[in-house]
């Protein structure tokens, strides 16, 4: 029997993940493939409390996740726009060489 | 709150309070108007000032008369202005023989002088400013003799104060000038905080700024000890400075840069009078303490020497008529320090006329000759016969010669000091004989003699108004003549009031009668001793200044040390300039204003910007560029606060 805590569990791992290779790959493109992980960890987190509750909160869960959907596809396209833009005038997407606003 | 005091015999002055109000406001007005209308209209501006004091004059004879026929009685009209915590002050206006006295002096010379100006002024491109000066200046020294309190007679005091640093500093263009205006400005500013300590004394000790109210506290002895010696000091400090007495009197000798009617009006008649008003105000409380009166009749005798040993020295006709009001004034001090309290205020009155109708009478000198120097005058007898007599009459009333106004009222002051100070007696009786010598000696260098040829017109100075030819000098015209026979005949006849005592009683009856002292008969011996003197200094100016008999330069070199003491001033310009503007606060305190000023001031500013730097410093390192060390810095923060949730609201 698959209890909430489970998917808790797995939503935490996800984002565990997902922070980590945010924080720690060189490439942009990587980066942003980990903001969506722990988006997406998230998500899974808000359908399971979903699942796991009765009344208005369990239609909440769904609303909230929808909405997250939208922002992250959103998110995504600006972001490797930006990607795509600061590529054109650098010649990279390694985020540790892009720090000219320290010089 | 009216309140109405008969004199001994007959009722209190029945006189409207309106009439009183309108006597400070008809000038007010006219100022007004001026500077914010007509100041560009220079003939209209001047009618409108002359109609102005024109009518407080014919008020202020209304308001003599009523107080003759009401034998000199009191009317004091009080109104509450405004409270601020206990202070409570008043707006008030009292009348009565010395305040009606003072209103025609100063009005009536006023008068003169604004007509006088017409001819004077003529041209000058500050026409509308100087009579709008002059009407605030009329303004605040009728308000100042009206005043019922001391803290409304402190703000017109402040107000003469101000106006006379306008209007010497009138040619303000003239640096001589500038600075002229700040040195009165600053030393009678000097006097001026006595005056205010006193006020705040009184207030603290006794509550109230009255000056009835005071008069009673110091005549009952409820005011009385120090504080009344102090109280009577800061007065006296306050008129020590306005009326340019020992040691503050140099501020007047300067003041003579302001245009000539000017000097006439503040520093003969009327601003100068402000001091010796005060103490003539207040003279039940400098009586009542035998200190203070001590000191009052010292400083005066100090200021009558002082004055008539440098007006000596001048070769600037207008600064001996300077050195000569200083050394009048210190006669009326030193009549206040002897119980001459009516004394005093008789030569006051004495004096406006006969020092007015010399300055006018040095101005239209100048007017001829385009310069204030007696050494480029001589001759000027012939050519201007009404200027000559005038001030040949003045001078002779000043040196005290029967039967001109000068006379009569320096014989009493002589008569007083005689009975009551031998000391003082001797430094009056000495001085009268210089007084005669200097304005003999000034009257025989000007008019005597041949002419020298005045002061060339300097047509490249743009400053210069004067019209005319200086090497052929004329008479002045009727506008300014006809001021000088008017007050030559005050000059005369002003003494005669008091042939049987009728001004001495009508002064006296304004202040209480527990505060009089008897005032000694009319002494033959004093009469014609005084007289005598007079006319030993006029005959030694004679002999010296007219028919040479004795060379000024020989008896220069006889003296010599007294010669340049006197050529220097007794040096106190030189000690206050060098010793206190320099040392004591250009040097000292400036010095230390300035080491808290880059020490503690700029040390707390840099101080400040200084932690920044430093703390900016280590912080910058924080800033690494790199986008993943601030997100794993947000990571980090996250997971401490959830920790400390977690510890607060353990599951």
């Amino acid at each position: 029997m698959l209890t909430l805590e489970h998917f808790l569990t797995v939503g935490a791992l996800l984002f565990c993940l997902g922070l980590v290779i945010a924080l720690s790959k060189r490439n942009a493109i990587g980066v942003l493939m980990g903001i969506e992980l722990m988006l997406n960890s998230v998500n899974l987190t808000l359908i399971a409390f979903s699942r796991f509750s009765d009344g208005p909160a369990e239609i909440a869960g769904h609303a909230f996740v929808a909405f997250i959907i939208t922002v992250a596809a959103a998110e995504a396209a600006v972001a490797l726009a930006l990607a795509v833009a600061v590529y054109r005038s650098r010649q990279t997407v390694e985020v540790d060489q892009l720090d000219l606003l320290k010089l | 709150m009216i309140q109405l005091f008969a004199a001994a015999t007959g009722e209190a002055p029945g006189i409207s309070e309106a009439v009183l109000w309108a006597i400070i406001l008809c000038p007010l007005v006219a100022f007004a108007a001026i500077t914010l209308y007509v100041r560009h209209l220079p003939k209209i501006a001047g009618y409108l000032s002359i109609l102005a004091i024109g009518v407080s004059f014919v008020l202020s004879l209304i308001a003599l008369i009523d107080v003759l026929g009401a034998s000199g009685g009191i009317a004091i009209y009080s109104h509450d202005w405004f409270q601020a915590g206990p202070l409570e002050l008043a707006l008030g206006v009292r009348i009565d023989g010395l305040t009606a006295v003072m209103l025609v002096v100063v009005s009536s010379v006023s008068l003169l002088v604004q007509v006088y100006s017409q001819g004077y002024m003529e041209g000058d491109p500050g026409y509308g400013r100087y009579y709008a000066y002059m009407s605030l200046f009329i303004t605040a020294m009728l308000g100042l003799v009206l005043a019922d309190n001391l803290f409304m007679l402190f703000i017109f005091w402040e107000l003469v104060g101000l106006s006379s640093y306008l209007l010497i500093g009138f040619w303000f263009h003239k640096p001589s000038a500038a600075s002229a205006a700040k040195k009165a400005f600053i030393v009678t500013r000097i006097g001026d905080l006595g005056l205010l300590a006193a006020i705040l004394l009184i207030w603290t000790r006794h509550e109230t700024l009255a000056i009835d109210e005071i008069h009673e506290l110091a005549l009952a002895g409820v005011l009385g000890g120090t504080t009344l010696t102090l109280f009577g000091l800061g007065l006296f400090a306050g008129a020590v400075g306005k009326s340019a007495q020992f040691p503050l009197h140099v501020w007047l000798p300067d003041a003579m840069e302001g245009p000539t009617p000017v000097s006439a009006l503040i520093h003969a008649a009327t601003m100068v009078a402000a001091g010796v008003y005060l103490m003539a105000r207040f003279f039940p409380v400098i009586e009542a303490s035998p200190d203070a009166l001590t000191v009052v009749g010292w400083i005066g005798a100090a200021t009558v020497a002082v004055g008539a040993s440098l007006a000596l020295v001048q070769t600037d006709l207008k600064r001996v008529l300077a050195y000569s009001t200083i050394s009048q004034l210190g006669y009326m001090m030193l009549a206040l320090g002897v119980f001459g309290y009516a004394v005093a205020v008789f030569h006051l009155f004495t004096h406006a006329f006969f020092k007015a109708l010399l300055f006018l009478g040095s101005g239209s000198v100048n007017h001829a000759t385009n310069t204030f120097d007696m050494r480029l005058m001589g001759g000027l007898r012939t050519v201007m016969p009404i200027t000559f007599w005038t001030f040949l009459i003045g001078t002779l009333s000043l040196s005290g010669i029967f039967p001109l106004a000068g006379f009569w009222s320096k014989d009493e002051i002589l008569l007083e000091a005689w009975v009551n100070n031998k000391g003082l007696y001797a430094v009056a009786a000495i001085a009268s004989f210089v007084t005669a010598l200097y304005m003999f000696r000034a009257v025989f260098m000007t008019f005597f003699g041949t002419y020298k040829g005045g002061e060339p017109v300097d047509h490249e100075d743009e400053d210069s108004h004067f019209h005319g030819d200086p090497a052929h000098p004329h008479e002045s015209s009727w506008v300014m003549t006809v001021p000088l026979l008017i007050l030559t005949a005050g000059a005369i006849a002003a003494g005669w009031w008091a042939l049987g005592k009728e001004f001495h009683h009508f002064v006296e009856a304004a202040i209480p009668a527990e505060a009089l002292h008897k005032a000694p008969d009319f002494s033959y011996w004093i009469a014609i001793t005084s007289s005598l003197i007079a006319v030993a200094g006029i005959g030694t100016a004679w002999a010296i200044y007219h028919r040479g008999l004795v060379s000024s330069t020989e008896i220069r070199k006889v003296v010599l040390p007294i010669a340049v003491l006197l050529e220097n001033k007794f040096f106190l310009d030189d000690l206050y300039e060098r010793a206190f503007a320099v040392q004591v606060f250009q040097r000292g305190w400036n010095r230390l204003v300035e080491l808290f000023d880059t020490t503690a001031v700029d040390g707390a500013v840099n101080g400040v910007g200084w932690v920044g730097t430093q703390s900016s410093r280590v912080l910058r390192h924080a800033q690494t560029g790199q986008v993943q060390l601030y997100g794993a810095g947000i990571a980090a923060g996250v997971f401490i606060v959830a920790i400390i949730v977690f510890i607060a609201n353990p599951l």
